[in-house]
């Protein structure tokens, strides 16, 4: 079916209603204030958008930093591929996190305020920083694909020249503000359920974004390359998934020392509204994705690939939200429920993020330095039927 | 000098002649409906709590190393050399992180505004600058509420609880929390029955100190980090330089 010209999908029919519903919502929020278009309380000051746009959209956009790391710094020439894939999705998910943030603050009009009166002493402050800074730095490691695009080979040549210093920068901030986002949460410990207030949770946080960071990368090379029907080579997402094995299994040993030396062990196998929560995080996170990648033939298979780190990036979404929100229900006595317009701005947020990206790859040139690899491309992932938004 | 405010809930009538007195200092509206409600909100900065005719008023309880002020990205939160902790509207982004680390809850929020401020009693500085007490202690008409020099009301407090050890918990509520307040309540009941929050797990570090650890590692983690970074980038550079070179000569040689 088509209308105006434009084919009907079932993914563009959600995605113009998401749109709809989001700017409604959006209308709301700016003209009756947060309390209108939120369940935030003034016991519940942060809610879904702190804990999912804020939180979890910086932990996903980690892959940035790890893979330009590992191939510029790192020289691991093998993951050359998607370097440009995972720039964009970095930099679409800090450009999103900033449009998130314009929505909960509730001054939004004075954020550039942290510029001038700075508090040195503030976490948010250095995540502000930070973030800002990275956004930056993101846009001059995304630049290029703009600059070839257009055939503008001078700026190309300094960019090329910085490129080394801004990878560098990238990692260090992304180091900085990845676990401050965790630092956030020390400072009321007695405010949260001991599962997860832990003065450890500035390093967790910077691990789960390692974690998600390369879940995040195969789940969007295994999608793109089935949404744009390109091929990419299998060995590099088991190369990946590899890595995201380890890695979990670091979290892993980490969290249950944590719950050990806090003397919770115990009472982490113990039914409570948290231990169930809890339970759920701990699955998603470690349990099946561990398990999975354990295993040769998943690593190697893209579909089983998918499943594990669709799981791992769920399963750290709920620890991120369980921190933010859960965490604090005992404290405060009672539940927060995000309100129907909170949660559809937070999907309008997502979904221009899928949107941006396939406008992306349809007129910039992020996959084509495939062809250019030197060994020959490994059979394509079937191209499925839930192409994308356009196209 | 620092000064200090003192509650003391075994002289309090609950006439909540302070709720009214706040309000009219701060311009907020004050009726029978306000003076219902059992809550502190963004127009009702203090509260006078009942419990089976026992009394608890609830404030800011203006801690010497405010929490507030601590995380607030843009400083709007400060500490006077008065007591009162006090706000800049003008700086506020809303970020509501001070909402958050306050243990006590005490900041609230203007959710139904769209310049939304936060608001929480503010120890009416103009007033304590001019020398004069709170608008609360001078309402107080049975010297519950007391205004005065902070050193003086601890010797008070303890002086009350020593009197009358039978009447109240032993315990000046605010003396040591969270590294001290300028807000010290005495009651015959335990505080955590009117929803202050419980004495063992607030402890006696300022909560700034929970962050400060982590952050006073960034100067030397921001250069050392560089540093490895730049090794790594540097050594594995060559490497691949070197590679480079040594291939061309093998194909050089190869070629011979």
């Amino acid at each position: 079916m088509t209308i105006m010209g434009v084919k009907v999908t079932f993914w563009r029919v959600v995605f113009v209603v998401i749109m709809v519903l989001g700017i409604y919502s959006t209308y709301v929020r700016y003209l009756q204030g947060l309390g209108a278009v939120s369940n935030m309380t003034d016991q519940f000051p942060w809610g879904l958008w702190i804990g999912f746009d804020c939180l979890c959209g910086i932990m996903l956009a980690a892959g940035g930093f790890m893979v330009t790391g590992a191939v510029y710094i790192f020289h691991v020439e093998r993951l050359h591929c998607i370097v440009r894939s995972t720039v964009l999705t970095a930099f679409l998910g800090y450009v999103l996190f900033i449009v998130g943030l314009l929505y909960d603050l509730g001054r939004p009009w004075f954020i550039w305020h942290q510029m001038i009166y700075m508090n040195f002493h503030s976490v948010m402050f250095e995540v502000g920083m930070c973030v800002m800074t990275y956004t930056t730095v993101l846009f001059f490691e995304f630049l290029p694909n703009v600059l070839e695009r257009f055939n503008l080979q001078a700026p190309i040549r300094w960019v090329k020249k910085v490129y080394p210093v801004l990878i560098i920068l990238g990692i260090l901030l992304s180091t900085l503000h990845q676990s401050s986002l965790g630092s956030l949460f020390l400072i009321f410990p007695e405010k949260m359920h001991p599962f997860w207030s832990t003065p450890a949770l500035p390093f967790f946080f910077f691990l789960s974004a390692m974690a998600c960071g390369l879940a995040m990368t195969i789940f969007e090379s295994t999608l793109s390359s089935r949404a744009f029907g390109l091929g990419l080579e299998r060995s590099v997402l088991t190369e990946l998934g590899g890595a995201l094995y380890i890695v979990l299994l670091v979290i892993a040993l980490l969290r249950f020392q944590d719950f050990w030396h806090r003397k919770i062990f115990m009472t982490i196998f113990q039914p409570s509204y948290e231990a169930y929560f809890l339970w759920a995080e701990l699955i998603m996170c470690f349990v099946i994705p561990i398990i999975m990648l354990s295993f040769k033939a998943v690593r190697k298979s893209p579909t089983l690939l998918y499943i594990a780190s669709l799981s791992t990036i769920l399963g750290f979404v709920t620890n991120r939200l369980n921190v933010a929100m859960t965490s604090m229900e005992t404290w405060v006595g009672h539940h927060y429920l995000p309100k129907w317009t909170e949660v559809s701005i937070t999907l309008m947020i997502c979904a221009m993020g899928f949107f941006c990206f396939s406008i992306a790859v349809n007129f910039l040139p992020i996959f084509e330095n495939e062809h250019d690899e030197k060994h020959a491309p490994a059979p394509l992932i079937p191209i499925s039927e839930q192409a994308t938004l356009v196209h | 000098m620092s000064k200090a405010i003192l509650y003391d809930a075994t002289m309090c009538i609950g006439c909540k002649q302070c709720e009214g007195a706040c309000a009219q200092q701060n311009k907020l509206p004050y009726d029978d409906k306000v003076a219902g409600e059992a809550i502190q909100s963004e127009h009702k900065y203090t509260v006078v709590l009942t419990q089976n005719d026992k009394y608890m008023r609830r404030l800011c309880q203006h801690c010497n190393e405010p929490a507030c002020a601590s995380v607030c990205p843009v400083g709007a939160f400060h500490k006077t050399k008065e007591g009162p902790v006090v706000y800049d509207v003008w700086k506020c982004i809303g970020c509501r992180y001070c909402m958050m680390a306050c243990a006590f809850s005490q900041p609230k929020y203007e959710w139904g505004k769209l310049n939304p401020r936060v608001t929480k009693c503010i120890m009416c500085p103009d007033r304590v600058q001019a020398g004069k007490p709170t608008a609360c202690a001078e309402a107080c008409p049975t010297g519950a509420t007391k205004f005065g020099e902070r050193d003086d009301l601890i010797a008070e407090a303890k002086d009350r609880l020593k009197q009358n050890p039978t009447t109240y918990v032993n315990k000046i509520y605010g003396l040591n929390e969270v590294g001290g307040t300028s807000v010290f309540l005495l009651s015959s009941v335990p505080f955590e029955q009117y929803g202050l929050p419980k004495l063992e797990k607030l402890g006696d570090t300022p909560l700034p100190e929970y962050t400060g650890r982590v952050m006073e590692m960034m100067p030397d983690f921001i250069p050392l980090w560089a540093l490895v970074l730049g090794g790594v980038y540097w050594v594995s550079n060559r490497r691949a330089e070197v590679a480079e070179v040594e291939a061309e000569e093998r194909a050089l040689r190869g070629g011979k």
